[in-house]
Protein backbone atom coordinates (compact mmCIF):
# COMPACT_ATOMS: atom_id res chain seq x y z
CA UNK A 1 0.00 0.00 0.00
CA UNK A 2 2.75 2.43 0.93
CA UNK A 3 4.55 4.36 -1.83
CA UNK A 4 8.17 4.37 -0.15
CA UNK A 5 10.11 6.28 -1.85
CA UNK A 6 9.25 4.91 -4.94
CA UNK A 7 8.30 7.78 -6.59
CA UNK A 8 6.67 6.52 -10.06
CA UNK A 9 3.73 4.39 -7.55
CA UNK A 10 0.90 4.39 -9.62
CA UNK A 11 -0.53 6.64 -6.53
CA UNK A 12 0.66 9.56 -7.52
CA UNK A 13 -1.69 12.39 -7.65
CA UNK A 14 -0.97 12.87 -11.21
CA UNK A 15 -4.02 11.38 -12.92
CA UNK A 16 -5.07 13.34 -15.69
CA UNK A 17 -8.39 15.47 -14.48
CA UNK A 18 -10.41 13.36 -17.21
CA UNK A 19 -9.89 10.48 -15.44
CA UNK A 20 -10.12 12.25 -12.20
CA UNK A 21 -13.95 13.24 -12.47
CA UNK A 22 -14.72 9.98 -14.51
CA UNK A 23 -13.28 8.00 -10.68
CA UNK A 24 -14.82 10.76 -8.77
CA UNK A 25 -18.25 10.47 -10.73
CA UNK A 26 -17.94 6.58 -10.29
CA UNK A 27 -16.88 6.78 -6.64
CA UNK A 28 -20.02 9.16 -5.81
CA UNK A 29 -22.08 6.05 -7.18
CA UNK A 30 -23.69 3.71 -5.46
CA UNK A 31 -21.35 1.37 -6.64
CA UNK A 32 -18.64 3.23 -4.94
CA UNK A 33 -18.78 1.35 -1.76
CA UNK A 34 -18.08 -1.81 -3.52
CA UNK A 35 -15.15 -0.88 -4.97
CA UNK A 36 -13.51 1.11 -2.31
CA UNK A 37 -13.78 -2.06 -0.29
CA UNK A 38 -12.34 -4.76 -3.10
CA UNK A 39 -9.44 -2.52 -4.25
CA UNK A 40 -6.49 -1.42 -2.92
CA UNK A 41 -6.54 2.28 -1.64
CA UNK A 42 -4.25 3.76 -4.25
CA UNK A 43 -7.57 3.69 -6.73
CA UNK A 44 -9.02 6.27 -3.78
CA UNK A 45 -6.23 8.94 -3.56
CA UNK A 46 -6.36 9.51 -6.89
CA UNK A 47 -9.74 11.14 -7.07
CA UNK A 48 -8.63 13.60 -4.78
CA UNK A 49 -6.52 15.61 -7.09
CA UNK A 50 -8.91 17.83 -8.67
CA UNK A 51 -9.99 19.76 -5.27
CA UNK A 52 -6.41 20.23 -4.21
CA UNK A 53 -5.50 22.44 -7.20
CA UNK A 54 -9.03 24.21 -6.20
CA UNK A 55 -7.68 24.62 -2.79
CA UNK A 56 -4.26 25.98 -3.67
CA UNK A 57 -2.44 23.57 -1.44
CA UNK A 58 0.73 22.16 -2.43
CA UNK A 59 0.05 19.00 -3.86
CA UNK A 60 3.60 17.24 -4.54
CA UNK A 61 7.21 18.66 -4.30
CA UNK A 62 9.32 20.14 -6.74
CA UNK A 63 11.51 17.09 -7.60
CA UNK A 64 14.16 19.74 -9.74
CA UNK A 65 14.72 21.78 -6.45
CA UNK A 66 17.79 21.13 -4.28
CA UNK A 67 16.39 23.36 -0.91
CA UNK A 68 19.44 24.56 0.75
CA UNK A 69 20.78 27.20 3.08
CA UNK A 70 23.98 29.59 2.31
CA UNK A 71 25.43 30.91 6.35
CA UNK A 72 27.56 33.78 6.32
CA UNK A 73 29.48 33.31 9.52
CA UNK A 74 30.92 36.86 9.63
CA UNK A 75 27.37 37.90 10.10
CA UNK A 76 26.02 35.02 12.52
CA UNK A 77 26.25 37.56 15.94
CA UNK A 78 27.88 36.31 19.04
CA UNK A 79 25.79 34.81 21.63
CA UNK A 80 22.94 34.88 19.30
CA UNK A 81 21.16 32.00 19.38
CA UNK A 82 17.77 33.44 17.53
CA UNK A 83 18.13 30.57 14.89
CA UNK A 84 18.00 28.14 17.70
CA UNK A 85 15.26 29.92 19.79
CA UNK A 86 12.88 30.24 16.48
CA UNK A 87 13.65 26.17 15.21
CA UNK A 88 12.79 25.39 19.02
CA UNK A 89 9.21 27.53 18.73
CA UNK A 90 8.35 26.18 15.73
CA UNK A 91 8.78 22.96 16.25
CA UNK A 92 8.24 22.57 20.04
CA UNK A 93 11.60 20.74 21.21
CA UNK A 94 12.89 21.99 24.17
CA UNK A 95 14.92 21.40 26.88
CA UNK A 96 13.76 18.72 30.10
CA UNK A 97 16.71 20.03 31.92
CA UNK A 98 18.67 16.28 30.66
CA UNK A 99 21.07 18.27 28.33
CA UNK A 100 22.69 15.05 27.40
CA UNK A 101 19.88 13.46 25.63
CA UNK A 102 17.67 16.46 24.79
CA UNK A 103 16.14 17.37 21.50
CA UNK A 104 18.75 19.43 19.17
CA UNK A 105 17.45 20.62 15.70
CA UNK A 106 19.68 22.85 15.66
CA UNK A 107 23.06 24.58 17.46
CA UNK A 108 25.12 27.14 18.20
CA UNK A 109 28.78 25.74 17.64
CA UNK A 110 32.00 27.90 18.34
CA UNK A 111 35.00 26.94 16.76
CA UNK A 112 38.46 28.42 18.07
CA UNK A 113 41.79 28.69 16.58
CA UNK A 114 44.38 27.25 19.10
CA UNK A 115 46.67 29.06 17.66
CA UNK A 116 45.41 32.49 17.27
CA UNK A 117 43.01 31.86 19.41
CA UNK A 118 40.41 33.72 16.63
CA UNK A 119 37.08 31.94 17.25
CA UNK A 120 33.56 31.76 15.37
CA UNK A 121 30.28 31.16 15.41
CA UNK A 122 28.09 29.58 13.62
CA UNK A 123 24.72 27.41 13.47
CA UNK A 124 25.28 24.00 12.55
CA UNK A 125 21.78 22.00 11.76
CA UNK A 126 21.09 18.89 9.39
CA UNK A 127 23.38 19.10 6.83
CA UNK A 128 20.78 18.07 4.20
CA UNK A 129 23.80 15.60 2.62
CA UNK A 130 23.29 14.83 -1.16
CA UNK A 131 24.93 11.51 0.07
CA UNK A 132 23.48 11.04 3.47
CA UNK A 133 25.32 8.09 5.75
CA UNK A 134 21.63 8.07 7.56
CA UNK A 135 19.67 6.98 4.66
CA UNK A 136 21.91 4.55 3.88
CA UNK A 137 22.32 2.92 7.32
CA UNK A 138 18.33 2.91 8.22
CA UNK A 139 17.45 -0.69 8.63
CA UNK A 140 13.58 0.11 7.74
CA UNK A 141 13.80 2.80 5.37
CA UNK A 142 12.62 5.75 7.64
CA UNK A 143 15.45 7.63 7.36
CA UNK A 144 15.12 9.34 3.00
CA UNK A 145 15.86 12.12 1.04
CA UNK A 146 12.93 13.75 -0.56
CA UNK A 147 13.08 14.25 -4.17
CA UNK A 148 13.85 17.88 -3.47
CA UNK A 149 16.98 17.62 -1.21
CA UNK A 150 15.63 17.43 2.03
CA UNK A 151 16.66 14.50 4.06
CA UNK A 152 14.28 13.79 6.97
CA UNK A 153 12.84 10.98 9.09
CA UNK A 154 9.60 8.95 8.17
CA UNK A 155 8.52 8.33 11.91
CA UNK A 156 5.78 6.01 10.75
CA UNK A 157 8.91 3.56 9.84
CA UNK A 158 10.98 5.28 12.66
CA UNK A 159 12.07 1.88 15.13
CA UNK A 160 14.57 4.29 17.21
CA UNK A 161 17.68 1.92 16.72
CA UNK A 162 19.83 4.96 16.23
CA UNK A 163 22.16 3.88 13.50
CA UNK A 164 21.54 7.02 11.83
CA UNK A 165 22.81 9.31 14.81
CA UNK A 166 25.83 7.03 14.69
CA UNK A 167 26.43 7.52 11.17
CA UNK A 168 25.84 11.25 10.76
CA UNK A 169 29.34 12.93 11.19
CA UNK A 170 27.41 16.21 12.28
CA UNK A 171 25.62 14.84 15.50
CA UNK A 172 22.36 16.21 13.64
CA UNK A 173 20.21 13.89 15.15
CA UNK A 174 18.88 12.75 18.30
CA UNK A 175 16.28 10.58 20.01
CA UNK A 176 13.43 10.91 21.64
CA UNK A 177 13.19 9.35 25.33
CA UNK A 178 10.19 10.77 27.13
CA UNK A 179 6.85 10.93 26.33
CA UNK A 180 5.41 14.35 24.82
CA UNK A 181 1.82 15.99 25.14
CA UNK A 182 0.85 18.96 23.31
CA UNK A 183 3.02 18.72 20.34
CA UNK A 184 2.50 21.45 17.54
CA UNK A 185 -0.01 19.86 15.42
CA UNK A 186 2.17 20.79 12.14
CA UNK A 187 5.06 18.98 13.94
CA UNK A 188 4.21 15.80 15.20
CA UNK A 189 7.01 14.46 17.60
CA UNK A 190 6.98 11.01 19.95
CA UNK A 191 8.90 9.08 21.69
CA UNK A 192 10.91 6.84 20.62
CA UNK A 193 11.83 8.05 16.81
CA UNK A 194 14.99 9.74 16.00
CA UNK A 195 14.25 13.47 14.28
CA UNK A 196 16.69 16.39 13.00
CA UNK A 197 16.63 19.79 11.14
CA UNK A 198 13.74 18.82 8.71
CA UNK A 199 14.31 22.21 7.04
CA UNK A 200 11.04 23.04 7.79
CA UNK A 201 9.24 21.39 5.34
CA UNK A 202 6.29 22.37 6.57
CA UNK A 203 6.42 25.59 5.69
CA UNK A 204 8.68 25.52 2.52
CA UNK A 205 5.39 23.23 0.90
CA UNK A 206 3.72 26.11 1.68
CA UNK A 207 6.14 28.43 0.06
CA UNK A 208 7.73 29.93 3.35
CA UNK A 209 11.01 29.79 4.58
CA UNK A 210 12.61 28.00 7.50
CA UNK A 211 11.67 29.70 10.65
CA UNK A 212 15.40 29.64 11.55
CA UNK A 213 15.92 31.49 8.27
CA UNK A 214 13.13 33.91 8.78
CA UNK A 215 14.17 34.90 12.53
CA UNK A 216 18.05 35.50 11.39
CA UNK A 217 16.49 37.89 9.41
CA UNK A 218 14.34 39.82 11.24
CA UNK A 219 16.34 40.06 14.33
CA UNK A 220 19.23 38.17 14.27
CA UNK A 221 22.16 38.82 12.11
CA UNK A 222 20.96 38.19 9.08
CA UNK A 223 23.10 36.11 8.12
CA UNK A 224 21.14 32.51 6.85
CA UNK A 225 19.90 32.56 3.29
CA UNK A 226 16.93 29.96 2.17
CA UNK A 227 16.51 28.54 -1.51
CA UNK A 228 16.71 26.31 -4.53
CA UNK A 229 20.41 25.38 -5.34
CA UNK A 230 19.09 24.21 -8.61
CA UNK A 231 17.93 26.97 -9.75
CA UNK A 232 20.13 29.01 -11.36
CA UNK A 233 18.19 32.14 -11.40
CA UNK A 234 17.49 32.05 -7.35
CA UNK A 235 19.88 34.23 -4.42
CA UNK A 236 21.03 31.45 -2.89
CA UNK A 237 22.52 29.67 -6.27
CA UNK A 238 24.04 33.12 -7.35
CA UNK A 239 25.64 33.96 -4.05
CA UNK A 240 27.16 30.16 -3.94
CA UNK A 241 28.24 30.84 -7.12
CA UNK A 242 29.79 34.28 -6.83
CA UNK A 243 31.39 33.60 -3.32
CA UNK A 244 33.59 30.67 -2.63
CA UNK A 245 31.60 29.03 0.31
CA UNK A 246 32.51 26.00 2.42
CA UNK A 247 30.85 22.98 3.33
CA UNK A 248 31.54 21.37 6.57
CA UNK A 249 33.77 18.17 6.37
CA UNK A 250 33.65 18.42 2.98
CA UNK A 251 35.90 15.86 2.99
CA UNK A 252 33.94 13.18 3.13
CA UNK A 253 32.29 13.97 -0.10
CA UNK A 254 28.50 13.84 1.24
CA UNK A 255 27.84 17.15 -0.59
CA UNK A 256 25.48 18.48 1.94
CA UNK A 257 22.68 21.51 0.99
CA UNK A 258 23.70 23.85 3.86
CA UNK A 259 26.46 25.88 2.48
CA UNK A 260 28.74 28.13 4.62
CA UNK A 261 31.28 31.72 3.73
CA UNK A 262 33.41 33.26 5.80
CA UNK A 263 34.42 30.16 7.98
CA UNK B 1 -9.69 -6.82 6.10
CA UNK B 2 -12.02 -9.78 6.65
CA UNK B 3 -12.62 -8.46 10.24
CA UNK B 4 -12.44 -5.06 9.21
CA UNK B 5 -15.31 -5.06 6.65
CA UNK B 6 -17.27 -7.18 9.33
CA UNK B 7 -16.85 -4.59 12.01
CA UNK B 8 -17.41 -1.84 9.46
CA UNK B 9 -20.44 -3.41 8.81
CA UNK B 10 -21.55 -4.14 11.98
CA UNK B 11 -20.94 -0.54 12.18
CA UNK B 12 -22.75 0.54 9.59
CA UNK B 13 -25.58 -1.03 10.88
CA UNK B 14 -25.32 -0.04 14.10
CA UNK B 15 -24.79 3.13 13.57
CA UNK B 16 -25.21 4.41 10.13
CA UNK B 17 -28.12 6.26 10.43
CA UNK B 18 -28.97 7.67 13.42
CA UNK B 19 -32.41 7.15 13.90
CA UNK B 20 -31.88 3.98 12.69
CA UNK B 21 -29.15 3.48 15.39
CA UNK B 22 -31.46 4.92 18.02
CA UNK B 23 -33.98 2.53 17.24
CA UNK B 24 -31.41 -0.54 17.67
CA UNK B 25 -30.21 0.84 20.88
CA UNK B 26 -34.10 0.81 22.17
CA UNK B 27 -34.69 -2.26 20.64
CA UNK B 28 -31.88 -4.43 21.98
CA UNK B 29 -30.95 -1.99 24.98
CA UNK B 30 -27.44 -2.73 23.84
CA UNK B 31 -25.30 0.41 24.60
CA UNK B 32 -23.66 1.96 21.05
CA UNK B 33 -21.07 4.29 21.04
CA UNK B 34 -22.00 8.07 20.98
CA UNK B 35 -20.29 9.49 18.48
CA UNK B 36 -19.58 13.63 18.63
CA UNK B 37 -20.70 16.00 15.83
CA UNK B 38 -18.64 17.78 13.87
CA UNK B 39 -18.29 21.17 13.96
CA UNK B 40 -18.35 21.62 10.39
CA UNK B 41 -20.28 20.19 7.25
CA UNK B 42 -18.73 17.59 5.86
CA UNK B 43 -16.04 18.20 3.23
CA UNK B 44 -17.36 15.56 0.64
CA UNK B 45 -20.91 14.19 0.03
CA UNK B 46 -19.99 10.36 0.51
CA UNK B 47 -17.58 11.62 3.40
CA UNK B 48 -19.47 10.27 6.37
CA UNK B 49 -19.78 6.44 4.80
CA UNK B 50 -16.24 6.64 3.10
CA UNK B 51 -14.80 7.44 6.22
CA UNK B 52 -16.33 4.88 8.84
CA UNK B 53 -15.23 1.95 6.33
CA UNK B 54 -11.94 3.29 4.92
CA UNK B 55 -10.72 5.76 7.34
CA UNK B 56 -7.86 3.96 8.57
CA UNK B 57 -6.40 3.17 5.14
CA UNK B 58 -7.02 6.73 3.83
CA UNK B 59 -5.36 8.05 6.72
CA UNK B 60 -2.17 5.68 6.34
CA UNK B 61 -1.85 6.69 2.33
CA UNK B 62 -2.17 10.07 3.12
CA UNK B 63 0.65 10.37 5.69
CA UNK B 64 3.15 8.60 3.33
CA UNK B 65 2.08 11.42 0.31
CA UNK B 66 2.45 14.11 2.81
CA UNK B 67 5.87 12.95 3.85
CA UNK B 68 7.01 11.71 0.74
CA UNK B 69 5.65 13.14 -1.95
CA UNK B 70 4.82 16.89 -0.34
CA UNK B 71 1.12 16.79 -0.35
CA UNK B 72 0.07 19.48 1.46
CA UNK B 73 -3.73 19.20 0.27
CA UNK B 74 -6.47 19.41 3.45
CA UNK B 75 -8.02 15.65 2.01
CA UNK B 76 -7.71 13.20 4.68
CA UNK B 77 -5.13 14.98 6.57
CA UNK B 78 -4.98 14.14 10.42
CA UNK B 79 -4.45 17.79 11.13
CA UNK B 80 -7.94 18.46 9.47
CA UNK B 81 -9.96 15.64 10.78
CA UNK B 82 -8.90 16.49 14.36
CA UNK B 83 -9.74 20.11 13.80
CA UNK B 84 -13.10 19.57 12.51
CA UNK B 85 -13.95 16.86 14.48
CA UNK B 86 -12.82 18.48 17.81
CA UNK B 87 -14.91 18.06 20.54
CA UNK B 88 -14.84 21.09 23.64
CA UNK B 89 -14.75 20.22 26.78
CA UNK B 90 -15.82 21.37 30.29
CA UNK B 91 -13.69 24.06 29.97
CA UNK B 92 -14.27 25.73 26.67
CA UNK B 93 -11.64 23.91 24.68
CA UNK B 94 -11.17 21.31 22.60
CA UNK B 95 -10.68 17.93 24.36
CA UNK B 96 -6.96 15.55 23.73
CA UNK B 97 -7.49 12.61 22.82
CA UNK B 98 -7.17 11.55 26.68
CA UNK B 99 -10.42 12.62 27.09
CA UNK B 100 -12.72 9.35 26.50
CA UNK B 101 -15.22 12.46 24.51
CA UNK B 102 -12.61 12.61 21.70
CA UNK B 103 -13.50 11.88 18.44
CA UNK B 104 -11.77 9.25 17.56
CA UNK B 105 -12.13 7.76 20.71
CA UNK B 106 -15.90 7.06 20.52
CA UNK B 107 -15.96 3.74 18.11
CA UNK B 108 -12.30 2.82 19.19
CA UNK B 109 -12.55 2.47 22.65
CA UNK B 110 -15.72 0.65 21.68
CA UNK B 111 -14.40 -2.07 19.30
CA UNK B 112 -10.78 -1.95 21.32
CA UNK B 113 -8.96 -0.30 18.28
CA UNK B 114 -5.34 1.27 19.64
CA UNK B 115 -4.00 3.72 17.92
CA UNK B 116 -0.55 5.12 18.37
CA UNK B 117 -0.66 7.90 16.06
CA UNK B 118 -1.47 10.71 19.13
CA UNK B 119 1.53 9.72 20.56
CA UNK B 120 3.16 12.37 18.18
CA UNK B 121 0.30 14.10 16.37
CA UNK B 122 -1.65 16.79 18.15
CA UNK B 123 -5.46 15.49 19.15
CA UNK B 124 -6.64 19.06 18.93
CA UNK B 125 -6.37 21.96 16.57
CA UNK B 126 -3.51 24.23 17.62
CA UNK B 127 -4.55 28.10 18.14
CA UNK B 128 -1.43 29.33 16.46
CA UNK B 129 -1.78 26.89 13.21
CA UNK B 130 -4.60 28.09 12.50
CA UNK B 131 -2.94 31.84 12.81
CA UNK B 132 0.75 31.01 12.09
CA UNK B 133 0.62 27.22 10.42
CA UNK B 134 -2.64 27.40 7.80
CA UNK B 135 -3.30 30.80 7.25
CA UNK B 136 -0.18 31.88 7.12
CA UNK B 137 0.97 32.17 3.52
CA UNK B 138 -1.80 34.11 3.94
CA UNK B 139 -0.39 36.17 6.14
CA UNK B 140 1.06 39.20 3.72
CA UNK B 141 -2.02 38.43 1.86
CA UNK B 142 -4.34 39.11 4.73
CA UNK B 143 -2.41 42.16 5.08
CA UNK B 144 -2.67 43.18 1.44
CA UNK B 145 -6.49 42.23 1.82
CA UNK B 146 -7.04 44.83 4.90
CA UNK B 147 -5.08 47.45 3.17
CA UNK B 148 -7.52 47.03 0.07
CA UNK B 149 -10.33 47.58 1.87
CA UNK B 150 -9.34 50.11 3.74
CA UNK B 151 -8.75 51.54 0.32
CA UNK B 152 -12.38 50.59 -0.79
CA UNK B 153 -13.96 51.75 2.56
CA UNK B 154 -12.24 55.52 1.63
C1 LIG C 1 -17.36 5.60 13.30
C2 LIG C 1 -16.43 5.01 14.25
C3 LIG C 1 -14.97 5.49 14.21
C4 LIG C 1 -14.50 6.76 14.38
C5 LIG C 1 -15.29 8.02 14.70
C6 LIG C 1 -13.07 6.69 14.23
N1 LIG C 1 -12.69 5.39 13.97
FE1 LIG C 1 -10.83 4.77 13.53
N2 LIG C 1 -11.48 2.86 13.43
C7 LIG C 1 -12.78 2.45 13.62
C8 LIG C 1 -12.84 1.01 13.57
C9 LIG C 1 -14.10 0.17 13.71
C10 LIG C 1 -11.52 0.55 13.33
C11 LIG C 1 -11.01 -0.88 13.22
C12 LIG C 1 -11.10 -1.40 11.85
C13 LIG C 1 -10.45 -2.76 11.73
O1 LIG C 1 -9.96 -3.29 12.74
O2 LIG C 1 -10.41 -3.26 10.63
C14 LIG C 1 -10.70 1.75 13.24
C15 LIG C 1 -9.35 1.71 12.98
C16 LIG C 1 -8.56 2.82 12.88
C17 LIG C 1 -7.17 2.81 12.52
C18 LIG C 1 -6.34 1.57 12.19
C19 LIG C 1 -5.90 0.92 13.48
C20 LIG C 1 -4.96 -0.21 13.22
O3 LIG C 1 -4.53 -0.81 14.23
O4 LIG C 1 -4.67 -0.54 12.08
C21 LIG C 1 -6.72 4.10 12.53
C22 LIG C 1 -5.32 4.59 12.22
C23 LIG C 1 -7.85 4.92 12.90
N3 LIG C 1 -8.94 4.13 13.10
C24 LIG C 1 -7.78 6.30 13.03
C25 LIG C 1 -8.85 7.08 13.44
C26 LIG C 1 -8.74 8.49 13.71
C27 LIG C 1 -7.47 9.31 13.59
C28 LIG C 1 -9.98 8.90 14.08
C29 LIG C 1 -10.40 10.31 14.47
C30 LIG C 1 -10.18 11.33 13.46
C31 LIG C 1 -10.88 7.76 14.03
N4 LIG C 1 -10.14 6.68 13.64
C32 LIG C 1 -12.22 7.79 14.33
C33 LIG C 1 -13.88 3.26 13.83
C34 LIG C 1 -13.83 4.62 13.99
C1 LIG D 1 -14.75 19.98 7.24
C2 LIG D 1 -15.25 19.06 8.23
C3 LIG D 1 -14.76 17.63 8.28
C4 LIG D 1 -13.49 17.15 8.08
C5 LIG D 1 -12.23 17.91 7.68
C6 LIG D 1 -13.55 15.74 8.36
N1 LIG D 1 -14.83 15.38 8.68
FE1 LIG D 1 -15.47 13.53 9.20
N2 LIG D 1 -17.38 14.16 9.24
C7 LIG D 1 -17.79 15.45 9.07
C8 LIG D 1 -19.25 15.50 9.16
C9 LIG D 1 -20.10 16.75 9.03
C10 LIG D 1 -19.68 14.18 9.38
C11 LIG D 1 -21.15 13.70 9.52
C12 LIG D 1 -21.48 13.41 10.96
C13 LIG D 1 -21.48 14.68 11.76
O1 LIG D 1 -22.22 15.63 11.45
O2 LIG D 1 -20.69 14.74 12.70
C14 LIG D 1 -18.49 13.36 9.45
C15 LIG D 1 -18.49 12.00 9.70
C16 LIG D 1 -17.36 11.24 9.91
C17 LIG D 1 -17.34 9.89 10.37
C18 LIG D 1 -18.56 9.03 10.67
C19 LIG D 1 -19.03 9.33 12.07
C20 LIG D 1 -20.26 8.55 12.43
O3 LIG D 1 -21.17 9.15 13.04
O4 LIG D 1 -20.33 7.37 12.12
C21 LIG D 1 -16.04 9.49 10.47
C22 LIG D 1 -15.52 8.14 10.91
C23 LIG D 1 -15.23 10.62 10.08
N3 LIG D 1 -16.05 11.68 9.76
C24 LIG D 1 -13.86 10.61 10.07
C25 LIG D 1 -13.10 11.65 9.58
C26 LIG D 1 -11.67 11.57 9.39
C27 LIG D 1 -10.82 10.36 9.71
C28 LIG D 1 -11.28 12.76 8.87
C29 LIG D 1 -9.88 13.17 8.43
C30 LIG D 1 -9.31 12.41 7.37
C31 LIG D 1 -12.45 13.61 8.77
N4 LIG D 1 -13.54 12.90 9.20
C32 LIG D 1 -12.44 14.91 8.33
C33 LIG D 1 -16.98 16.54 8.87
C34 LIG D 1 -15.61 16.49 8.64
C1 LIG E 1 6.46 8.75 15.89
C2 LIG E 1 5.66 9.89 15.55
C3 LIG E 1 4.41 9.67 14.70
C4 LIG E 1 3.41 8.75 14.88
C5 LIG E 1 3.27 7.69 15.97
C6 LIG E 1 2.46 8.97 13.82
N1 LIG E 1 2.87 10.01 13.04
FE1 LIG E 1 1.91 10.73 11.40
N2 LIG E 1 3.37 12.11 11.13
C7 LIG E 1 4.51 12.22 11.90
C8 LIG E 1 5.36 13.22 11.32
C9 LIG E 1 6.71 13.67 11.85
C10 LIG E 1 4.71 13.71 10.17
C11 LIG E 1 5.22 14.76 9.18
C12 LIG E 1 4.64 16.10 9.46
C13 LIG E 1 5.02 17.10 8.40
O1 LIG E 1 5.91 16.86 7.58
O2 LIG E 1 4.41 18.15 8.40
C14 LIG E 1 3.45 12.99 10.09
C15 LIG E 1 2.51 13.22 9.11
C16 LIG E 1 1.32 12.53 9.01
C17 LIG E 1 0.28 12.83 8.07
C18 LIG E 1 0.29 13.98 7.08
C19 LIG E 1 0.04 15.29 7.81
C20 LIG E 1 -1.41 15.45 8.21
O3 LIG E 1 -1.70 16.05 9.27
O4 LIG E 1 -2.27 14.98 7.48
C21 LIG E 1 -0.72 11.92 8.26
C22 LIG E 1 -2.03 11.82 7.50
C23 LIG E 1 -0.32 11.07 9.34
N3 LIG E 1 0.93 11.46 9.77
C24 LIG E 1 -1.07 10.02 9.82
C25 LIG E 1 -0.72 9.26 10.92
C26 LIG E 1 -1.55 8.20 11.44
C27 LIG E 1 -2.90 7.79 10.87
C28 LIG E 1 -0.88 7.69 12.50
C29 LIG E 1 -1.32 6.55 13.40
C30 LIG E 1 -1.61 5.29 12.73
C31 LIG E 1 0.36 8.44 12.65
N4 LIG E 1 0.43 9.38 11.66
C32 LIG E 1 1.31 8.23 13.65
C33 LIG E 1 4.80 11.51 13.05
C34 LIG E 1 4.06 10.47 13.54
Amino acid sequence: MSCGTNRDCGCATSASPGVDAGRRAFLKSGAAFATVALTPTVTLMAFGAGDAAAQGAQERLNPAARWGLLIDVSKCGDGCNECVTACRKENGWEDTGHPATDAQWIRKVTLTDPKSGASRELPVMCQHCDEPPCVDVCPTGASFKRADGIVLVDKHRCIGCRYCMMACPYKARSFIHEALIDQKPHAPRGKGTVESCTLCVHRIDSGRNPACVESCNATGGGAMMFGDLNDPESAIAKRVAELASTQLRDDLGLDPGVHYVNL
Amino acid sequence: MTSFRQIALVLLVLIGAPVAAALAQEASGVPLPAVPKAVKPAPDANHEQLMRSNHMSLLKHKRDLTVHEGDRTPQYSLNECVTCHAVTGGDGKAVTVADPQHFCRACHDYVAVKIDCFECHASRPGDEDKAAGLAAPGESAVAALSDYLQEVEQ
